[in-house]
């Protein structure tokens, strides 16, 4: 697990603490190690195409029949496996403005929202608590340190979101989970590692301490700021149980919401607004197509990110695993 | 919100001037010039406690308040007696350990520490030991392409949301899933490991397998990766075979970070995964899928009993502060470094 960091930004120089020695990526079996057992390969082969298929398999199946006409769900029973055409009428459909059009938009806004408060807001003090000796170092380290052990629990939380009277805001989706201390510890660690002389340079120069933030810490640091933000972002999107507790009107549902109450609750929301409701239509129950559609819809956003982050989080991982 | 507090604090030792100077050595070797005077210092440091004081104030309202708002474990409270929940707080009546009385006296709540003490120990069991198989096995292919893709397939499942892995198991092996579609068009009588709450911890527990399973593998594979190759050359050349290798040197090149995740999730006991199981608690009922974190759900916020929900709540935290204190001086007592030490 020898990741780069060039993918999202420079390689930084200083700050990357020695690569491990690169894994043989070329394919070569060490010279003393026995030739592998033909049963002990097949085993492995097995095991590993299981565990892919048991990813994969889901992902294709919800696919495929999100494409799939309702003729092809009827005759498949349900899910179908195999693509015969393409029939887009089911996102059509969720994107005609009703209320999946608009949880996809809150949810897009409290990501967006969320991911820069929290990250402008968890940079900020990485670097606050990143030089030992400051004044109150130690005790405000200790502040952030101590929320691993000891939690607030559901009923105090919820009483201090409603009574700052955010019930029903986007602001309650953002506000109360804005601060993750372990990412705050991952970047100042990260920060911690910039020698320095180049700070004491940039300072000599004149440099305030938001200047060297900005155009030091920064520029050296893109990359583990870049993880650390799709990690916020992953977790605004996904974010379920906070909008069960502070939001109950149906327009702001974020999006894990109406998935939850389209799919598992069998409930069937209006698709498309006002117009299913008209004299004369019959609101429809979801067809499978539709709901299969919203799952994608979900799924898509962890998709794109994933990329840039699967080459990373190892790092990010192993350095909040070790924190100081 | 960081203002005011903060700005103050800041300024009245600054004006005091010559504040005695620190004597406290600071940590940062050679960096910081230990002699300065506070009032220096803060000159110096200000926009360091600038740049902290958003978030900490975050944490101060949204993780600190709450944290001392546990009290009303302590009071009969009812939001009713004020307009806000403070002042609901100043006028509600303290009752002592009443709450918690009534709490211990109800089985509902014990059908609920038990159910979450099985799954947990469930999960140690059927669930801990496979990221670190799964580590094992893919630090055994010689081939990096597929090394890789494994990888990056089993990975992904963790950034999926509990909605979408519930989700993905309901299609796939629910009633109207894929698996009893085929079931039944091979004659089989299908059933529904969904609804079923006899099963319903092996299903809570492959879900996630399926979500954590690659996420869980990766700090195992840096800690395989970090284990000196010499010593599996310097064993095979000792006559020590594959399996005796693995136990003699993989095993306890794995050891300090199987204690440390054990110790964390000892002192997480009394956690199972909340969304996880408030999602499939209708499906499968309350007997099954009630845990001390969805019993607060329902005992406090659903039927606005606060008083017992805030003590239920207080008890699990109390709970796993003793259990990873614990957890963490048994590990040191073993020679571990567990999850922090005294610096």
């Amino acid at each position: 697990m020898t990741a780069q960091l060039s993918g999202i930004g420079p390689v930084p120089a200083g700050p990357v603490p020695a690569g491990k020695p690169t894994r043989r990526r070329g394919g070569q079996r060490p010279p003393w190690e026995e030739p592998p057992s033909p049963v002990g390969l097949f085993g492995k082969g097995v095991v590993l195409v299981l565990l892919v298929a048991a990813v994969l398999v889901p992902l294709w199946a919800v696919l495929v029949t999100s494409l799939a006409s309702r003729e092809t769900i009827d005759a498949a029973g349900g899910m179908v496996m195999v693509p015969r055409e393409f029939d887009p009428s089911a996102y059509i459909t969720i994107f005609n403005g009703g209320q999946i059009t608009r949880a996809v938009w809150i949810s897009t806004l409290v990501t967006v929202l969320g991911t820069t408060v929290s990250l402008v807001l968890t940079v900020l003090a990485a670097y606050g608590l990143s030089r030992p000796g400051s004044v109150g170092h130690r005790g405000l380290l200790f502040f952030f340190l101590l929320t691993f052990l000891i939690f607030p629990g559901l009923v105090p939380s919820y009483l201090v979101v409603t009574g700052l009277g955010l019930k029903d805001s986007i602001w309650s989706l953002i506000l109360p989970s804005a601060i993750s201390v372990f990412n705050l510890v991952v970047i100042r660690a990260f920060f911690m590692g910039v020698p320095g002389e180049l700070l004491d340079s940039a300072r000599i120069d004149g440099a305030g301490e938001f200047r060297i933030l900005t155009q030091i810490m920064l520029p050296l640091s893109k990359a583990v700021i870049a993880v650390v933000g799709l990690f916020y972002a992953v977790g605004y999107w996904n974010a379920y149980f906070n909008s069960v507790l502070y939001i109950d009107d149906n327009d702001k549902f974020p999006i894990q919401r109406v998935l939850q109450s389209y799919i598992l609750a069998g409930q069937s929301p209006n698709v498309s607004g006002s117009a299913v409701s008209l004299p004369g239509i019959t609101a429809y129950p979801p067809t499978l197509a539709v709901k299969m559609a919203v799952v994608v819809v979900t799924v898509v956003p962890a998709i794109i990110v994933y990329p840039f982050v699967q080459r990373h989080f190892t790092k990010g991982v192993i350095t909040g695993a070790v924190k100081g | 919100m960081s203002g005011p507090g903060t700005a103050s604090a800041v300024d009245a030792p600054a004006a005091a001037g010559q504040a005695p100077p620190q004597t406290r050595k600071p940590r940062g070797a050679g960096r910081r010039r230990p002699r300065a005077s506070l009032g220096a210092r803060l000159r110096r440091d200000w926009p360091l406690l600038a740049m902290t004081a958003p978030a900490a104030a975050l944490l101060l309202v949204f993780h600190y308040l709450p944290t001392l708002g546990n009290v009303i474990a302590f009071q009969d409270y009812n939001p009713f007696v004020g307009d806000d929940p403070v002042e609901a707080f100043l006028y509600s009546e303290w009752i002592g350990f009443g709450n918690f009385e009534a709490l211990f006296a109800d089985p509902l709540f014990w059908d609920a520490v038990r159910n979450t003490l099985t799954i947990t120990a469930f999960q140690l069991v059927f669930f801990f030991p496979l990221p670190i198989m799964l580590a094992i096995l893919l630090n055994s292919l010689v081939s990096g392409r597929v090394r890789g893709f494994v990888q990056s397939v089993v990975y992904l499942p963790h950034f999926f949301s509990w909605v979408l892995v519930v989700t993905f198991f309901v299609q796939m092996l629910g009633g109207a899933g894929l698996l009893a579609q085929e079931m039944r068009e091979a004659g089989l009588q299908p059933w529904n490991i969904m609804t079923n709450p006899d099963t319903f911890i092996v299903l809570v527990t492959a879900e996630s397998v399926w979500k954590d399973i690659g996420w869980g593998a990766i700090v195992f594979l840096a800690a395989l990766a970090a284990i000196d190759s010499n010593l599996y050359e310097a064993a095979a050349a000792d006559g020590a075979g594959r399996w005796r290798r693995l136990w003699h040197i993989t095993l306890p090149g794995l050891r300090p970070v199987i204690v440390l995740l054990l110790i964390m999730r000892l002192g997480d006991a009394l956690s199972v995964g909340f969304e996880q199981f408030i999602l499939q608690r209708e499906a499968v009922g309350r007997d099954a899928a009630e845990v001390l974190d969805t019993f607060v759900y329902y005992q406090a916020i659903a039927t606005q009993q606060w008083g017992l929900g805030a003590a239920a709540g207080l008890f699990k935290a109390m709970v796993g502060l003793i259990l990873i204190l614990a957890a963490n001086k048994l590990a040191h007592r073993l020679g571990e470094q567990g999850v922090y030490s005294k610096s």
